[in-house]
């Protein structure tokens, strides 16, 4: 798979990315990194303890690095999540479930990726 | 501001790992970077480093403190001012972005991050930063030169005047000095006079103006050696009102506040509080502060220079006239609290002529924090560089020593902690909020705690330490640490406390051991009673302090105690003598004081209410009769009332020591009162005094 494919299956812009990072290297490596991201594991933790602010902070977080690394659903969904939950408000919890959803989808693609990398 | 060839340091604040590694990626080795997560992290290394910043990029939504709350501390501390800002962040929302702007970012970076725009705005912002430094420096300079320059002009215009006049040039001088000092001291005392540093130095500037109509005055007047007639002190007595003319009559500058002021001056620095001056007889705060200042420091000098008519006066005489003529109500009374409150500085340092350096050179700084309100900005790279070994050093020497060394900002309220100190207290290096942190807050004992926070709340500049000792909690056990801190204050007017450093040395081993030395010296080893020298200090100290209550002083002596020795042996003694003591404890009051100072002799001195009697007779029957083993205790038992002998202990002392003969020589196994009868078969006065006579010797050893 390449950088390409893999974007495509993750639902991101790879053209948008290598034209902001400007390397292919580059894109590879935070790609990579998005496996160790630990904004999405804050994000369910304090959705289910009812911390909405803490949440909101997690989700706004997960929203730039997907704007950053080109993720192109997985930043929408992340954004319209994060200004549902804007001044601790409880989000619609189907937000969340397309959050979460879009975070499978990516991890999924970025797995398989590293796979074949060896 | 780099530091010899070395990178520029930029400083990334962003709480997501992968957002600071894309921008270093982005800028890569062009910089040194230092990273934090969070706001908090953020300012603890602003306050350590912010000299070697020379830019930070920043996030808005952070956890424990977000943009906002650096931006603000940022602004607090003036690092703003030299330490550009550019926000990274997604958050685009328009208050927010102002709210930034308002707060002096210098730009935004919003997300996604672009290579290219971040490279640009990142080295466009710290181009432009070096600009200003620079420029700044220039205008510094600049302003330096032309302030010095318009001083010089004033002094040579003034002196002209003086020359004239055949008063010494330093009059001028010496007046300005004055008037700066009494102006601050003001602004410390009272809000009744608000002034601005810049009005202060402009009052100060045109004090030197003040006698400029006396160029009109014939100088056969001005410098007659004896008494002036009348017409003459009448001639003499126009000069204020010339001088105020001649600047009314200037062709330009009539808006200007500085002619304003000197106008003020002129007219009015020979009008006296209480009505009685010239030339308008104005009298109380009808006269602008600035000329009653100016009044007073005139005269001040006046007195303590030599005239042709007068010699000089020494400070002291001086301050004596002028206290007179204050008590005629001359002077504005908070003026001459002012006078007062600087005489020091003005005894040591006007005569030695170092007044006015001080006064220039206290006024150029002021200048300078003006300007740049930041001095570190005209800071060297030398200086940078000194600074820095300086903070190695004192890091290697904090390290070394096994002190809690602590640095606490009011702004943010936030404590750092030297390594070793925050692994002793097993909490962070840097806490925000300590007196409100659940993680802080319990470590100090409360009473400590307490006196601490109170005296260090009252330091001032001129006394900003506070030594103490008090206790910390470590690992469960609270434990003695001395505590040396002092407070760090701005060099504003008036001055404001910015910071408090410290450190708290264990010292709970060498106070144990004193603590237990002190209890072995007061106390007999026995009966862990007071022995007879510290029970004394400690009656005739409440016998100082006066009280409702009456004193009593009982003496209890044990009958047939050299018997009971004898017979069952120094052991069994010791076993009477600790039964005697632990009674004697248990049967006397909190307030009491209870003590062994002899052999088989017992002390008990008492408050009481109304009735002796019935305390004593309890406490006798507590232990007389008593039975240890085969012996049964007896007790003789001689008590002194203060009322009959005075708050005096040997005297107490001598009377039940009487009261106690009485009971000895009538049967024993009783008690007696210092009384009528007791006095006439020994007056006072003649006997032994302090000798405790002790049949049965003592008991043991």
């Amino acid at each position: 798979m390449t950088l390409k494919e893999c974007y495509a299956a993750l639902g991101g812009n790879y053209e948008d990315v290598l034209g902001r990072l400007r390397a292919e290297r580059l894109v590879q490596k935070f790609l990579l990194k998005f496996l160790d991201d630990k904004s999405l594991a804050l994000l369910e933790e304090s959705l289910e303890k009812g911390d909405y602010e803490t949440a909101f902070r997690a989700s706004h977080t997960l929203k730039g690095v997907c704007q950053n690394l080109g993720f192109s659903e997985l930043a929408a969904s992340s954004e319209a999540l994060t200004e549902a939950m804007r001044g601790g408000k409880a989000p619609d919890m189907a937000l969340a479930e397309a959050v979460k959803a879009d975070y499978q989808k990516v991890i999924g693609a970025v797995s398989a990726y590293q796979a074949e990398l060896g | 501001m780099d530091i010899g060839r070395r990178k520029q340091r930029i400083l990334i604040v962003d709480d997501d790992e992968i957002n600071r590694s894309i921008l270093m990626d982005m800028m890569d080795d062009a910089y040194e970077y230092i990273e934090a997560e969070d706001g908090a992290q953020a300012v603890s290394i602003l306050k350590e480093q912010e000299m070697e910043i020379s830019l930070v990029l920043l996030d808005i939504m952070m956890p424990v403190m977000d943009g906002f709350g650096v931006l603000q501390a940022m602004n607090e501390n003036h690092w703003i001012d030299s330490t550009p800002v550019v926000i990274i962040s997604s958050e685009s929302q328009p208050d927010n972005i102002a709210k930034a702007y308002d707060l002096g970012v210098t730009d935004f970076i919003g997300r996604p991050f672009n290579d290219s725009i971040v490279h640009h705005r990142v080295t466009n912002t710290l181009l432009l930063a070096a600009k200003q430094h620079s420029l700044e420096e220039l205008a510094a300079e600049q302003i330096y030169e032309k302030e010095r320059h318009s001083g010089l002009m004033v002094d040579i215009l003034s002196h002209i005047v003086e020359f004239r006049n055949g008063e010494s040039s330093l009059h001028v001088i010496h007046v300005r000095a004055i008037t700066e000092l009494l102006l601050k001291q003001l602004q410390r005392k009272t809000d009744r006079y608000p002034l601005t540093p810049a009005e202060i130095s402009m009052i100060s500037t045109v004090s030197s103006f003040h006698d400029i109509g006396k160029i009109s005055i014939d100088a056969a007047i001005l410098n007659k050696p004896g008494k002036l007639t009348d017409e003459e002190f009448a001639v003499m007595k126009t000069h204020a009102m010339v001088g105020a003319e001649m600047l009314a009559a200037l062709p330009v500058y009539q808006d200007e506040p500085l002619v304003n002021m000197a106008y003020q001056v002129c007219r009015w620095h020979h009008e006296r509080y209480n009505g009685r001056g010239y030339p308008d007889g104005l009298s109380g705060d009808d006269i602008p502060i600035s000329a009653q200042v100016v009044a007073l420091a005139d005269v001040y000098d006046a007195l303590t220079s030599e005239r042709v008519y007068k010699p000089a006066f020494s400070h002291e005489h001086a301050m004596e006239i002028i206290a007179e003529d204050g008590a005629r109500g001359a002077f504005n009374p908070i003026l001459l609290e002012c006078l007062n409150d600087i005489s020091d500085i003005l005894r040591d340092d006007l005569r030695a002529s170092t007044l006015e350096k001080l006064s220039r050179s206290q006024h150029l700084e002021d200048m300078a924090v003006e300007i740049s309100r930041h001095k570190e900005l005209a800071a060297s790279n030398r200086t940078l560089q000194l600074l820095e070994q300086e903070r190695m050093k004192y890091g290697f020497f904090a390290a070394m020593s096994e002190e809690i060394q602590f640095e606490y900002t009011l702004t943010p309220p936030m404590v750092t902690f030297n390594a070793f100190g925050a692994k002793k207290l097993g909490v962070n290096e840097t806490v925000l909020d300590p007196a409100h942190n659940s993680e802080t807050v319990h470590y100090m004992e409360d009473a400590s705690w307490e006196e601490f926070h109170r005296r260090l709340l009252a330091t001032t500049p001129e006394e900003p330490s506070v030594v103490m000792e008090g206790q910390i909690t470590i690992g469960g056990e609270a434990r003695w640490h001395k505590f040396i801190a002092r407070s760090l204050w701005t060099a504003d007017e008036p001055p404001r406390m910015i910071s408090i450093i410290g450190k708290a040395t264990d010292i709970h081993r060498s106070r144990m051991n004193l603590e237990q030395l002190e209890r072995r010296a007061s106390y007999d080893a026995l009966t862990d009673l007071l022995n007879a020298g510290s029970a004394r200090k400690k009656i005739e100290e409440r016998l100082k302090a006066p009280a409702d209550e009456h004193y009593a002083l009982a003496i209890l002596d044990l009958d047939f105690f050299k018997t009971a020795n004898d017979t069952y042996g120094h052991a069994f003694g010791n076993e009477v003598l600790a039964l005697v003591a632990e009674t004697l404890k248990r049967s006397v009051r909190g307030g009491d004081i209870a003590a062994r100072i002899g052999g088989d002799e017992f002390l008990v001195f008492l408050e009481y209410k109304q009735d002796l009697e019935p305390i004593i007779d309890r406490i006798f029957h507590s232990i007389c009769g008593k039975r240890c083993g085969e012996f049964t205790i007896s007790l003789s038992v001689g008590v002194a009332r203060a009322s009959d002998v005075g708050n005096d202990y040997e005297n107490l002392f001598r009377a039940a020591d009487q009261a106690l003969y009485t009971v000895k020589e009538s049967g024993k196994g009783n008690y007696c009162f210092y009384d009528q009868s007791v006095r006439e078969m020994a007056p006072l006065a003649g006997s032994k005094i302090g000798a405790i006579e002790s049949e049965e010797g003592e008991g043991e050893r």
